[in-house]
């Protein structure tokens, strides 16, 4: 389907700032390529987003775009969808953002099961500032403050949102683009709180300290770990090891919080008026 | 006129809401002026509790009791933690169910009234009344505030079906503080 | 027996009444002494209300979904004490940035660090004023009543919703514990602002702009969901709300959100002149200690000193004007009472420069100012 570009980007505000060779821009893309396959209305679509490099993104989107503090992303867009729950609600995160500073928000706004879709731009490292590691940096990578090798055990994200009770978590990758696609539409179509890990290279301060200086032999290095979610129950540990799965993790149906809040509104100011 | 009234005992008596329905009364059924503060946190959990009222024809500025001019004690710590506090020739109004008599010292300088407020409200029916007993004591002792306006936010307050044993337990104290 | 006009409340209590009067759609706090029955009453109230409720997982996150709620065209309100008050910070510094109109209650308590929570300081006022990082302008209200509760919450959003920026309701342990006799205003006597939506077609909306508004320097807010599709950041944006690092641009928008404030300080600034028109001895005071003050201005009276007292309500920006007035009439002694080591006095002694004596009465150990101890001090500097 070919894409308006300029229906959902602000095209005056290009080029952006995202170094050659980084996959955020594929990511996005997939973002306003689910956006308009949905055909979701763009004047009641929300984006939000913390702070790195993936929280740019939202100034490049013509929607209502809020690009908050670092690692709160989630916690104001969760004060925007209590207050208007009629609003398609899509959170930008990165994995610094979402893992570390913002953790906290992240496994909250799962335990509520609040409808928003949280899409993390997870390219295992602090871009921004130029390489640090994150809590997803593989172990044994290397990063300006790993630079004997990361020693700490990376955190599965989706794990961590089904553990919380999110209610949806897939995960793709910027190799498998229009999987990446169809997932986000997933996540956004779902009531609920959904979560997507969207591993994107950053072949700029991951890749060159890893042996992976191009974007291609980082989407490589993507498409060899990836194993689709069907066949990644029936591996043993030992297959399973250095890979990850792609695809819907989980998809479950519960209450969710603003219709939930809604009926009560309802009931207690009918309990009033009588 | 301003008059200060210090209410303690052990918490879980219920001096607390004593203390804001005597509040309320005055506010909400009177044209008297009206303060409540109480004790809060680690000095509210167990130990000594504590409400003060501070009610007055005037508007009231400093809005704390540093010298009550009439306690009620329910219990024998708050006693002894309170009773020094009251002002010279102020009255003190101790639950002799659970306070020992007054030390001779604290008896020469405020006035002491004794009356077995638990015991009365478990006579009644539940010792838990015992802080409206309380307040019937108060209310009749200092005379500031009408009993109806009392009686009625008593009313306004306790639990449905606990009417009749609360004014009953209010009258028991007014009662009492008349026979004394 | 029939009911009068007038209700005993809680100040934290009648903060709530005052907020779902202005028109309270959104609360997100977090549980915190001495604040917390302000989340509790808003738990309670706030749906029948038509409004949502949210206890979030922490401080910083109460601050950032009152900031959502407002761009989504909600009034917002959070409420917390000292060591939430300094987690929210950023975030304050977000809204200032932003130009999101909230209001955040501190109910004081003693500091630093966990302190006393169920004692009253104000230990905060600095804080308040210079919390966030960076420079910024920052609008703080005193209330030393249960009514006063009520009525500066009320104004606290109207501030905030005219000026587009957070309001600070600073109060002290004593008066969000203290219950006392109020008569709340009707609904017709109540003024409610509303902030103001843009007029302008959806593709020239200019969020950020220079020069629009009723208020100068206060550019109209639409809400998101309304098709103005508009950009808001913390970083250093132009007109239309998109990041810049031109000084040029930078300098003009950086002082427009500090004028907006600064250059309406007349009407923003309030203060109360007790016994200020003789007075040789003037008591600054605010918030609870203000109570205690009043006293001791009149104690002082029936003895025949001739005492005052300036108290502001509006506690930034500073009461600068009035203080000026008061130097004026070339008083024996400003006496500042507050219950810290002394956050005002250098503002006041900036202001009396060498002309007046400026004389402190500070308590900080919990424990609200005695009427007697101010007193002593109107009598020393008589």
């Amino acid at each position: 389907m070919a894409l308006p570009v300029e229906k959902y980007l602000r095209v005056a505000k290009m080029p952006h700032i995202w170094c050659p060779g980084c996959g955020h821009g594929i990511v996005l893309q997939s973002i306003v390529r689910a956006i308009h396959e949905l055909e979701l209305d763009t004047e009641k679509t929300v984006i939000v987003s913390g702070i790195g490099c993936s929280a740019r993104a939202p100034g490049y989107l013509n929607f209502d775009t809020l690009h908050t503090t670092h690692g709160r992303a989630i916690a104001f867009a969760t004060g925007i969808k209590l207050a208007k729950p009629e609003l398609n609600v899509i959170v930008i995160t990165g994995d610094g953002d979402a893992a570390a500073i913002g953790g906290n928000h992240l496994i909250h706004a799962a335990r509520r099961n609040l409808d928003l879709t949280v899409i993390c731009f997870n390219n295992n490292i602090y871009g921004m500032t130029s390489g640090q590691y994150s809590p997803l940096t593989p172990q044994g990578s290397y990063a300006t403050t790993s630079p004997y090798g990361m020693l700490e055990n990376p955190f599965d994200l989706c794990n961590l949102v089904m553990g919380a009770g999110g209610t949806f978590a897939a995960r793709s990758t910027t190799h498998h683009a229009r999987q990446l696609t169809n997932i986000i539409k997933e996540a956004i179509s779902h009531k609920g709180f959904a979560f997507v890990d969207a591993l994107s290279q950053c072949p700029t301060y991951f890749g060159r300290r890893n042996k992976l200086r191009t974007p291609r032999e980082m989407m490589k290095w993507f498409e060899d770990r990836a194993v689709p979610a069907r066949n990644w129950d029936k591996m043993s540990p030992e297959e399973r090891e250095g890979k990850f799965p792609v695809g819907v993790l989980t998809k479950t149906q519960a209450p969710e919080l603003t219709e939930v809040y809604g009926q009560l509104i309802e009931q207690l100011q009918q309990r009033g008026g009588e | 006129m301003r008059l200060e009234l210090r209410l303690a005992g052990e918490g879980g008596q219920g001096l607390i809401t004593a203390g804001i329905i005597l509040a309320e009364a005055c506010a909400e059924y009177t044209d008297l002026n009206v303060v409540q503060t109480q004790s809060y946190g680690p000095e509210s959990r167990g130990g000594a509790s504590r409400a003060d009222v501070i009610i007055s024809s005037h508007e009231i500025d400093y809005p704390q009791v540093k010298k009550p001019d009439v306690l009620i004690v329910l219990a024998q710590e708050a006693c002894d933690k309170y009773l020094p506090t009251v002002k010279d020739g102020g009255t003190v109004i101790i639950d002799t169910t659970y306070v020992k008599p007054v030390p001779e010292a604290q008896s020469q300088r405020v006035k002491v009234i004794e009356f077995p407020v638990s015991a009365k409200a478990r006579e009644l029916g539940r010792e838990i009344v015992a802080n409206i007993v309380a307040l019937g004591l108060l209310v009749e002792t200092t005379g500031i505030v009408p009993k109806d306006a009392v009686i009625a936010a008593i009313l306004d307050r306790v639990p449905k079906g606990t009417e009749e044993l609360n004014k009953q337990a209010f009258a028991a104290g007014v009662e009492a503080a008349k026979a004394l | 027996m029939i009911k009068n006009q007038a209700r005993l409340l809680q100040g934290n209590e009648a903060v709530v009444e005052g907020a779902i009067a202005a028109g309270l759609k959104f609360f997100a706090g977090y549980p915190i002494t001495p604040s917390t029955e302000i989340a509790e009453q808003c738990a309670a109230k706030l749906p029948a209300a038509g409004g949502t409720f949210i206890q979030m997982e922490d401080e910083i996150a109460s601050m950032a979904a009152v900031c959502g709620a407002s761009l989504a065209g909600a009034k917002s309100m959070t409420a917390t004490s000292g060591p939430g008050f300094s987690l929210k910070q950023e975030n304050l510094g977000f809204a200032v940035k932003g130009e999101i109109p909230c209001v955040v209650v501190n109910v004081q308590r003693v500091g630093p660090s966990t302190g006393m929570p169920t004692s009253p300081a104000q230990g905060d006022v600095m804080q308040a004023r210079w919390g966030a990082h960076g420079d910024h302008e920052i609008v703080a209200l005193c209330p030393s009543s249960v009514e006063e509760a009520f009525s500066l919450t009320v104004e606290a959003f109207n501030i905030a919703e005219e000026y587009r920026t957070p309001v600070i309701l600073l109060m002290d342990e004593v008066i969000g514990h203290l219950r006392e006799k109020v008569v709340l205003p009707s609904k017709e006597e109540l003024v409610v602002k509303e902030r103001e939506k843009p007029s302008v077609p959806q593709g020239e909306y200019k969020p950020f702009a220079m020069k629009q508004g009723n208020i100068p320097g206060v550019p109209p807010l639409a809400a998101y969901g309304e098709g103005y599709r508009f950009h808001v950041t913390g970083l250093t944006h132009g007109e239309d709300g998109f990041p810049t690092n031109n000084p040029a641009i930078a300098e003009k928008q950086l002082k427009r959100l500090n004028e907006k404030i600064s250059s309406n300080k007349e009407a923003l600034v309030k203060v109360e002149e007790f016994h200020l028109d003789d007075a040789e001895i003037v008591v600054f005071a605010y918030g609870a200690t203000a109570r205690s003050a009043r006293k001791a201005v009149n104690d002082a009276r029936a003895q025949g000193i001739k005492a005052g007292m300036l108290r502001p309500v509006t506690i930034w920006p500073f009461a600068e004007d009035a203080l000026l007035k008061v130097k004026a009439k070339s008083p024996k002694a400003v006496i500042v009472a507050e219950m810290n080591l002394g956050q005002m006095v250098l503002p006041v002694k900036r202001v009396m420069g060498d002309s007046v004596p400026v004389v402190q009465v500070n308590k900080l150990a919990g424990q609200l100012i005695e009427p007697e101890e101010i007193l002593s001090a109107v009598k020393e500097a008589i």
